[in-house]
């Protein structure tokens, strides 16, 4: 008697526990490589109320004599509020909440069982990049951090400050002054950073590393004009913003969610940073490239499936939460009850230029904890050997289900259905059920 | 003081007439359709985070706490068409995750309508009160401004829209007047700062704000009672909205400046009471129907 209660429980587990939807497991298929954005930048914004720390990443590659960035920021920025990160941290924060791809293997129908979902990580961004340039009229502070020599400026008004920069070795576009002259109006300072070779060599960094700057203000902003104007033709920006209270998103542009959940084509599994770009490219055209596209939105506290390791305490206090306690040495983060890390992560991509993104994009936190993935679904189809009713239905239903494959990924990418199922090996057909039924009637 | 004397009303402004004209006529069955179908546009095209379970539950709590409230405050009738209104504009405007939120918010919106009141006049526009009390409860409860997105041609099709809504109430001054100081406030911005005209024509082309100037300012019972009044009602707002947004850096500036400033419309009646527009007003149009106004005889 006992031993059946302990069975049938142990029965119920694994039917609860192998619940396709909610067990996963890691297992890598597909990456996108990181160059698959040209141009693009990444930003880590930590928010909590006022208080907001900036990381900002940059991947360089040319000269680092060459090397510059001007930011403009709300408040004056002392050394202490500015510090030097790992570039990993945003790599693993990256791969994190990337878009994923992930396979299922479908059973024997005879033979149903539940199967276990094999995850898989997907696309990652591609950082490098936030070049900007300016001239300034009063050096408020003058730091050396890390590899960088770093001064804060303040100007009163934008052509003082784009001389001043030109001056001082700093190329900076025409038109810029202009905008300098509207962050000067608004009692912004500029976050000069250039690299300092000597300390660069001491450190010995192959690579310039991300700067962060932590700070208190009622704007919840970043601004991006300042790059519009270096740039020919379209920017690629990511954006991570972990906060406390939920989703965050622009409150003067749209924030659209990328289409997620389908199933693709199987042959995607090895052209998945492709897809990923394509359908990307495909969404900002029917945005008419206004929106801003929201990724990830996630409690830290788990992942389902997860692209990578989460984050460990040690690694989201270094990205700037400063609310997480300093006591926690453990490596890897345990899944817990709900709040003991109170972390919520969204990931925004955002393709601009100054046409379609005039104004710098403000932020705010909504309630909103509702989880939200980019999860791409493969199927594999069982391809072995039995006999029973219901492989026979099953095989009947396969061809439908990659048309329809073929059709969902048609429409995601913009891709030519025909070339899509010449890849699948896929005629196209005429159903049996686009027959007329009179045309069914007759044998002869 | 002027003299209502007694005199007939057309037929079709008589409000006992349920004929179908007189549905046409009222303004708020316009509303209605009007709302109904941005907030159909915005789930269909523009992948509104609105299930459809929560307008249900909003139009189905608004109605029934209309109900219920008729019977508690003993009105003589039952009208559905201004709680589906409030529900409608809920729904385009709420966002929450919990139908509880959506039932508590719906049930506020409307009690606001017959629990605060001030000279047979509710204060605050109900769906501006039940928004605003919500976010100050809450932090399960938010707006998106953003999520219209910019296209013009939608900004254009819901300034038509709301033309047309905003006319037959003949509400239009407070609505005109708004629009021109806020339009005014975020042109003289962009001056200021040599901002390109690119930037304050984006803030404008905004369905949130559009959908606020003609469907929630021009609420007509929650504006002052003359046109001086309303004008400076306008100017309140809009110099409030702006300096939540651009002052203080916080979103909805415009819900948040609405909100406090329908306090001050007692303040604004007091000081600047409905003259004779008013009664010219009320003439020619049937929405409050608490009120028989009969034309002047000379």
């Amino acid at each position: 008697m006992k031993l059946n209660s302990v069975f049938a429980l142990v029965l119920v587990s694994i039917a609860i526990l192998t619940e396709p939807a909610f067990s996963f497991c890691g297992f890598y298929v597909a990456k996108a490589d990181t160059k698959l954005f040209n141009k693009a930048s990444q930003v880590v914004i930590v928010r909590d109320e006022d208080k907001t720390v900036m990381t900002m990443a940059n991947d360089f590659k040319g000269d680092p004599k060459e090397f510059a960035v001007v930011i403009p920021v709300p408040t004056f920025i002392k050394k202490e509020q500015i510090h030097i990160a790992d570039k990993a941290l945003i790599d693993h924060l990256d791969a994190y909440t990337a878009p994923r791809l992930v396979e299922y293997f479908d059973d024997n129908p005879c033979r149903p069982i539940v199967m276990q979902e094999m995850a898989s990580r997907g696309v990652a961004a591609a950082p490098p990049e936030f070049k900007k340039d300016s001239q300034g009229v009063t050096v408020e502070a003058k730091y050396t951090v890390g590899e960088y020599d770093i001064l804060i400026l303040s100007a009163e008004q934008g052509h003082g400050l784009e001389t001043w920069l030109r001056q001082n070795g700093y190329r900076i576009p025409p038109g810029a002054s202009d905008i300098l002259g509207s962050y000067i109006k608004q009692k912004m300072r500029f976050f000069v950073a250039k690299v300092n070779l000597k300390e660069k060599s001491k450190l010995g960094f192959s690579y310039l590393r991300p700067i962060q700057v932590a700070y208190e203000s009622p704007k919840f902003m970043l601004p991006i004009r300042l790059g519009t104007i270096n740039a020919d033709g379209t920017q690629e920006l990511f954006i991570y913003v972990l906060n406390r209270k939920g989703r965050v998103e622009t409150t003067n542009y749209r924030t659209v969610k990328l289409p997620t959940g389908m199933d693709l084509p199987v042959y995607i599994r090895n052209e998945f940073g492709e897809f990923y770009r394509s359908m990307f490219d495909n969404q900002v055209k029917k945005e008419n490239m206004e929106a801003v596209f929201l990724e990830y939105a996630w409690d830290m506290n788990w992942c389902d499936p997860c692209a990578a390791d989460p984050l460990s305490q040690e690694e989201l206090r270094n990205l700037g939460v400063f609310w997480i306690s300093d006591g926690g040495n453990s490596e890897y983060i345990m899944p817990v009850p709900d709040g003991a890390l109170d972390v919520f992560v969204t990931r925004l991509h955002v393709r601009y230029d100054a046409r379609h993104f005039p104004q710098d994009l403000v932020f705010q936190e909504t309630g909103d904890r509702e989880n939200f993935q980019g999860r791409y679904v493969l199927r594999h189809a069982w391809t072995g050997t039995d006999s029973c009713e219901a492989l026979t239905e099953y095989q009947r239903q396969l061809p439908k289900r990659w048309q329809q494959e073929a059709e969902t990924l048609a429409s995601l990418t913009g891709w030519d259905i025909n070339r899509i199922r010449k890849k699948m090996d896929l005629k196209e057909e005429p159903k049996k059920d686009d027959q007329k039924w009179w045309e069914r009637i007759w044998n002869d | 003081m002027s003299v209502l004397i007694r005199a007939k009303l057309p037929a079709e402004l008589r409000s006992n007439d349920s004929s179908l004209k007189t549905w046409l006529t009222d303004p708020r069955i316009y509303q209605i359709a009007v709302l109904g179908s941005l907030l159909f546009y915005g789930i269909f095209r523009l992948d509104f985070e609105v299930r459809t379970t929560q307008a249900v539950v909003t139009l189905a709590a608004a109605l029934l706490t209309q109900y219920s409230c008729t019977r508690v405050f003993k009105l003589p009738a039952y009208d559905p068409r201004s709680p589906l209104i409030s529900g409608l504009s809920l729904c385009l405007l709420l966002r929450t995750n919990s139908l509880l939120v959506v039932g508590i918010a719906t049930f506020v919106t409307i009690v606001s309508k017959f629990a605060l009141r001030w000279k047979a006049k509710h204060i605050f526009n109900p769906t501006n009160f039940g928004i605003v009390i919500m976010i100050l409860l809450t932090d399960r409860v938010w707006v998106s401004p953003g999520q219209w997105g910019n296209v013009a041609f939608f900004g254009f099709l819901v300034a038509c829209l709301g033309g047309l809504v905003v006319n037959r109430a003949s509400r239009s001054d407070v609505t005109y007047a708004f629009l021109a100081f806020y339009i005014s406030f975020l042109f003289c911005r962009a001056l200021w700062l040599n901002d390109p005209v690119s930037i304050p024509i984006h803030q404008i082309q905004n369905g949130a704000f559009l959908i606020f100037t003609f469907f929630m300012i021009s609420d007509p019972k929650t504006t002052p009672d003359s046109r001086a009044g309303r004008i400076l009602f306008a100017f309140l707002v809009s110099a409030g909205a702006f300096a939540v947004q651009f002052v203080l850096f916080k979103t909805n500036g415009l819900l948040w400046s609405l909100a406090f400033f329908s306090l001050s419309v007692p303040l604004i009646d007091w000081l600047l009471p409905g003259g004779r527009y008013e009664w010219k007003r009320m003439a020619s149009q049937i929405i409050d129907e608490e009120l028989i106004v009969q034309p002047q005889r000379r």
